[in-house]
């Protein structure tokens, strides 16, 4: 559980921390949070020559609320996510999210761009990144690209993001008014990775009927999953509507499989009844 | 007595350095060694056809690889049976790197040392072993049908086959009013202590002496066995346990290939050697235990009393037998519990399978065997419609039948003779502790509200404190301090503050005035080691008779220097009195200055301790021929037989109607291990182990697959319980004293984990209406098993 021998590089600036990129193309690694990277490097799963600690780079620690949306920089950890209030004001779902996140030791150092990027599919963030339509925006030395989460997330630990590119930041977008949204998941133990966890997003119309009704989930596929629920509430007064049936038609969409933990059946069944209990939830939050 | 000692809930006195991280474990020593590293076998079995360094000896800062064609004398030899028995008829031990054929994922291949851990992990990853594949046999099942054989010479895996009868059990069954038959099944575990094992050895070739730190349960037998291993004189080798970050049984195995390694590398490269085990080899390559297989059958009438008990169980011992078969021997007698089972038949096959091999875990054999008593007792309450807790009374031996002779043979080989305990008084108050007779109320409560909930109870008896003995050596300095040695060795148990309790409740002085040292063979060398709760009942022990013989010395001498009688002396907060005048005094220290005729010059309390210099007879030596110099004393405690604790555990349990997770609500406990030393150090262990059986009943499974692969060889998918999974554990003591040791103790280590996987499947069957057979159980467990009925 040693990792084998890699340079080590700490830029002090955004542009020098792509120009190492640059030079190091497929053989350089960011180094955020370490939370997840370590670990793959100890357990010598991957063994990149070159690592680029973005530690230094406080231009990246930002949490901002700009017009309808929360950008999150490459360098702002999950508990500085968790505790911005004006993050929280405009968009709950993020501190909702989060507190599910690990424990708070791990929170204090992992980065949620980190989180995005390592794509793991058990991962709160893809899916809340995925829910919300929104996007991260990579920089490498020859300019910048902003690539929606519906192509980010490739596949299991797959992102968008190429050799030589940074992660600046996330964008997550302020749905609507009206919206409200909730959290809700199944880990073994409290702070792991969820057997399923639900991310619902509704927005209601003036007299309080289902306009928009999304989902995202994790651990039932190999990316986030998101599905529209408005087939089965669409136009219901939202207080009564038929939250079962968004159950049953998500866990129709899913794609989980068996693992030591739990068996696609029971997480397919997990979708359905935690579709209904979030989706039940939002409401209350809207 | 101003002196606050026995039975006193002091604070553990090692915990401030302990947590405050100034503890030193294994791998805070030797940062000048070198550092060895494993190639392990990722087969479950192969052949092992070559093994190919040349990739790995250009790397820098490798200074040496060995594999079995390497070793020499009895290293090459395999590793030593420990506990042999007769019924163990097919024993099989590995040896320190694979002689030819690997077993299980993890055997340890080649050896690699260099400059530190980071190359010889570079090194090991660049040697190419060629394997050939054999046939691998995985769990108990495929043991037992035997198509393919772990052991060529073992053609039905079948390493130990053992009955005991007590009466004739298959005809009370038969006769009996009722009879029933379970099936139930407990799966794999491991100890997984936080710290896993390490060695560091310094080979001193000008003194010709070997110094060996292992992070081990038991530092004298690790020197027996490195010496005889490594052909040096006994007399040259010393074993010190330094802090050690927990063992729960798997350090209580000796020598691991590891310990005999690092020693024989260090004298060969006259460098010293570390090697610190790292979380994934300890994974796949110490020891696990737990999986066991069992079918019952049992006979009761109307009342629910036992007529006859027949239980049949495969015990699943991984690729190799080194700590012979206790565990299942454990379970197959303690299955018992506080009942008279009636006629009570025993059966079971110890098997081969290529997985890692498996050796006692806290409670050994006994949660199997509490699990299989406990549901037996649910069952037939079930089936008789009677409650739970009156099943048991019915069948409890009463406190007038005690000592009770359940017949058998027990795992030190000696009669299972309960010592004593009053079983009804315990039910008693655990049924206060928990509210069992309001619970039907919380039930209709809960209900109504749309949650289910359930109750659940287990009770066990424990033979704790083995022998064959343990000793200790007290010593009173002239500064008035005590120094405690005694030769077991510590994982966390707090034995520095209960054995200086001890001490200081016989010595008559202040706890803060002794000292004690645990497994240094430099200090005490015969010691047999911690584990099967024997600790306080063993060492606590000796530890008194050696402070009595010290007590005994000190008001002699106190009595010639105050010309009184002896008898009518006594010691207070350290100083030596005369009962009932308190001005007739002398400090212990100037006794203990007083009983070394050679007054050295070096300290004040020699010198004032001239005032009291007896004359002494001119026609006497300065020592008298049955005396010596010095206040201290050595002595041994070994006990007749086991010393029996018992507890009864009982738990209340939500399980959600959708989602099938199970939240444990109240856990509650009463405990009787004999008279306490100190309350709080054995609330401790039993909240650590509740913790423990809250983990096997609900999270931790080692899940081999079909190749013999550990498919959860990391903290990230073997579920150890957070704090935030172990429920507040409510406790409640009975003070049974034992009859047979002077302190009246009875072990308490294991205690919190054996009734757990009985208790919380008791629980979730009350909650959820469908048999419970199968532990530790998930929620997708629980919820396939609602849609099948049962488990
Ligand atoms: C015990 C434990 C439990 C956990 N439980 C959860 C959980 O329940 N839910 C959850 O979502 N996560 C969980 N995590 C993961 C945690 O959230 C990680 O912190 C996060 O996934 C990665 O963030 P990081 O900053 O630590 O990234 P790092 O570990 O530093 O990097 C992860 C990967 O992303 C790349 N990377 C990181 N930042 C950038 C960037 N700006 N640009 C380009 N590439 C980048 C790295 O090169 C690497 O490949 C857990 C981690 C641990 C150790």
């Amino acid at each position: 559980m040693k990792p084998p021998a890699f340079t080590y590089h700490r830029p002090a600036s955004v542009a020098d921390a792509l120009a190492v990129l640059a030079e190091t193309g497929p053989d350089g690694k960011v180094l955020a949070g370490g939370q997840s990277l370590v670990p793959v490097l100890n357990m010598r799963l991957a063994a990149p020559g070159h690592l680029v600690d973005i530690n230094r780079l406080g231009e990246l620690a930002h949490v901002t609320v700009d017009a309808g949306v929360v950008r999150v920089g490459a360098l702002a950890r999950h508990a500085a996510v968790e505790r911005d209030a004006a993050a929280f004001a405009a968009l709950p779902l993020l501190r909702q999210a989060t507190g599910h996140v690990a424990h708070p030791a791990i929170r204090n150092r992992g980065t949620t761009v980190g989180s995005l990027v390592h794509a793991d599919p058990a991962a709160e963030l893809p899916a809340v990144l995925s829910l919300l339509s929104g996007s991260v925006t990579l920089a490498s030395a020859s300019g910048r690209r902003t690539v929606p989460a519906g192509e980010f997330f490739v596949g299991p630990l797959e992102s968008a993001l190429r050799p030589g590119e940074l992660a600046v930041e996330a964008l997550f977008p302020v749905p609507p008014k009206g919206s409200g949204t909730a959290w809700l998941e199944v880990s073994r133990r409290r702070g792991d990775f969820a057997v399923c966890g639900v991310g619902v997003l509704v927005t209601l119309s003036a007299d309080r009927r289902v306009a928009a009704a999304r989902a995202a989930y994790v651990s039932v596929g190999p990316t986030p999953l998101t599905v529209d629920l408005a087939e089965a509430v669409a136009g219901l007064p939202a207080d009564t509507a038929d939250w079962a049936a968004a159950g049953a038609l998500a866990a129709a969409r899913v794609r989980p499989e068996d693992d030591i933990h739990a068996t696609a059946a029971y997480r397919r069944h997990l979708v359905a009844v935690l579709t209904a209990r979030a989706g039940k939830a939002a409401v209350a939050n809207a | 007595m101003t002196t606050r000692m026995f039975g006193e809930p002091i604070q553990r006195r090692e915990d401030p350095r302990l947590v405050s991280g100034d503890g030193r474990y294994l791998d805070d020593l030797g940062q000048d060694a070198l550092a060895a590293a494993f190639v392990r076998s990722p087969y479950a079995h192969a052949r092992v056809t070559d093994v190919d360094v040349t990739d790995a000896l250009d790397v820098d800062g490798l200074v040496a690889v060995y594999t079995y064609e390497d070793l020499d004398g009895r290293v090459a030899e395999p590793l030593p049976l420990l506990i042999p028995h007769p019924s163990l008829h097919a024993p099989r031990t590995g040896y320190p790197l694979a002689n030819g054929i690997v077993r299980h994922v993890g055997e340890p291949v080649a050896m690699v040392v260099a400059v530190d851990r980071y190359v010889a992990e570079d090194v090991a990853s660049l040697i190419r072993v060629t394997y050939e594949q054999l046939p691998v046999v995985v769990g108990i099942a495929a043991a037992l049908r035997a198509d393919a054989a772990v052991h060529e010479d073992v053609a039905d895996n079948v390493a130990a086959h053992l009955v005991q009868e007590v009466g004739d059990a298959r005809a009370a069954i038969d006769a009996a009013p009722h009879r029933l038959h379970l099936d139930l099944d407990i799966e794999r575990s491991a100890s997984t202590p936080l710290e896993g094992k390490g060695v560091y050895a310094r080979w001193d070739p000008a003194d010709r002496s070997l110094r060996v730190y292992s992070s081990t349960q038991t530092s004298t037998s690790v020197r027996f066995a490195v010496a005889a291993k490594l052909g040096i004189p006994v007399d040259r080798v010393e074993v010190v346990t330094p802090d050690v970050g927990g063992g729960f049984g798997v350090k209580i195995v000796h020598p691991w290939p590891e310990e005999v390694l690092v020693p024989w590398a260090a004298i060969r490269l006259g460098r010293p050697v570390k090697w610190t085990e790292d979380r994934r080899e300890h994974f796949i390559s110490s020891a696990h235990e737990r999986a066991q297989t069992h079918a019952v059958d049992v006979g009761f009438d109307d009342d629910g009393r036992l007529h006859g008990l027949s239980v049949t169980f495969a015990h699943d011992n991984g690729a190799y037998t080194p700590y012979g078969i206790i565990a299942p021997i454990i379970t197959s007698t303690q299955l018992l519990g506080p009942y008279k089972p009636g006629a009570y038949r025993v059966e079971f096959r110890s098997v081969y399978t290529n997985t890692v091999q498996v050796t006692p875990y806290r409670g050994a054999g006994r949660p199997q065997g509490v699990f299989v008593m406990e549901r037996t007792m649910d069952a037939i309450a079930r089936y008789l419609d009677l409650d739970r807790t009156v099943v048991r009374e019915r069948n409890f031996i009463q406190p007038d039948e005690m000592p009770y002779d359940q017949g058998m043979i027990f795992q030190d080989g000696r009669p299972l003779i309960y010592d004593s305990g009053d079983y009804p008084a315990a039910l008693d108050k655990l049924k206060k502790l928990i509210g069992w007779d309001d619970f039907a109320a919380y039930r209709d409560q809960a209900r109504a509200e749309g949650r289910r909930v359930g109750i659940g109870i287990g009770c066990y008896v424990e033979g704790t404190g083995v022998g064959p003995y343990e000793g200790a050596h007290v010593r009173v300095e002239t500064d008035g301090t005590v120094v405690v040695a005694t030769g077991l060795t510590t994982q966390g148990q707090g034995h520095e503050t209960v054995f200086a309790q001890v001490a200081a409740a016989v010595l008559g002085v202040p706890v803060e005035a002794v000292t004690v040292v645990t497994g240094d063979t430099r200090r005490f060398r015969y010691a047999v080691g911690t584990f099967a709760s024997r600790a306080a009942v063993l060492s606590g022990n000796a530890v008194a008779l050696a402070a009595r013989k010290v007590r005994a010395k000190a008001l002699r001498i106190a009595g010639e220097a105050l010309e009184v009688d002896p008898r009518d002396l006594e010691v207070t907060d350290g100083v030596v009195h005369v009962r009932g005048t308190p001005q007739a005094q002398i400090a212990l220290k100037t006794v203990a200055v007083l009983a070394n005729p050679l007054r050295y010059a070096f300290d004040a309390e020699a010198a004032r301790a001239t005032q009291f210099a007896v004359g002494g007879s001119l026609d006497k030596p300065p020592v008298a021929d049955d005396d010596e110099p010095g206040l201290e004393a050595t002595d041994y405690y070994s006990p007749l037989r086991s010393t029996f604790a018992d507890g009864m555990h009982a738990a209340i349990v939500e399980t959600d109607p959708e989602t099938a997770e199970i939240t444990v609500l109240r856990y509650a406990v009463v405990h009787d291990c004999g008279r306490l030393i100190n309350p709080r150090i054995v609330d401790g262990q039993i909240h650590g182990g509740v913790a423990q059986g809250v983990g096997g009943a609900l999270y931790e499974r080692l899940v081999y697959d079909d190749a013999g692969q550990l498919l959860n060889a990391s903290f990230m998918d073997f579920l150890m319980p957070y704090a935030s999974e172990v429920p507040v554990v409510e406790i409640d003591h009975l003070e049974t004293p034992s009859p047979l040791n002077p302190l009246g103790v009875k072990g308490a280590g294991e205690a919190g984990v054996i009734p757990g996987a009985a208790v919380l499947a008791s629980a979730i069957e009350d909650a959820e209406g469908i048999p419970i057979t199968r532990m530790p159980i998930s929620p997708s467990e629980l919820w396939e098993a609602r849609r099948e009925g049962r488990r």
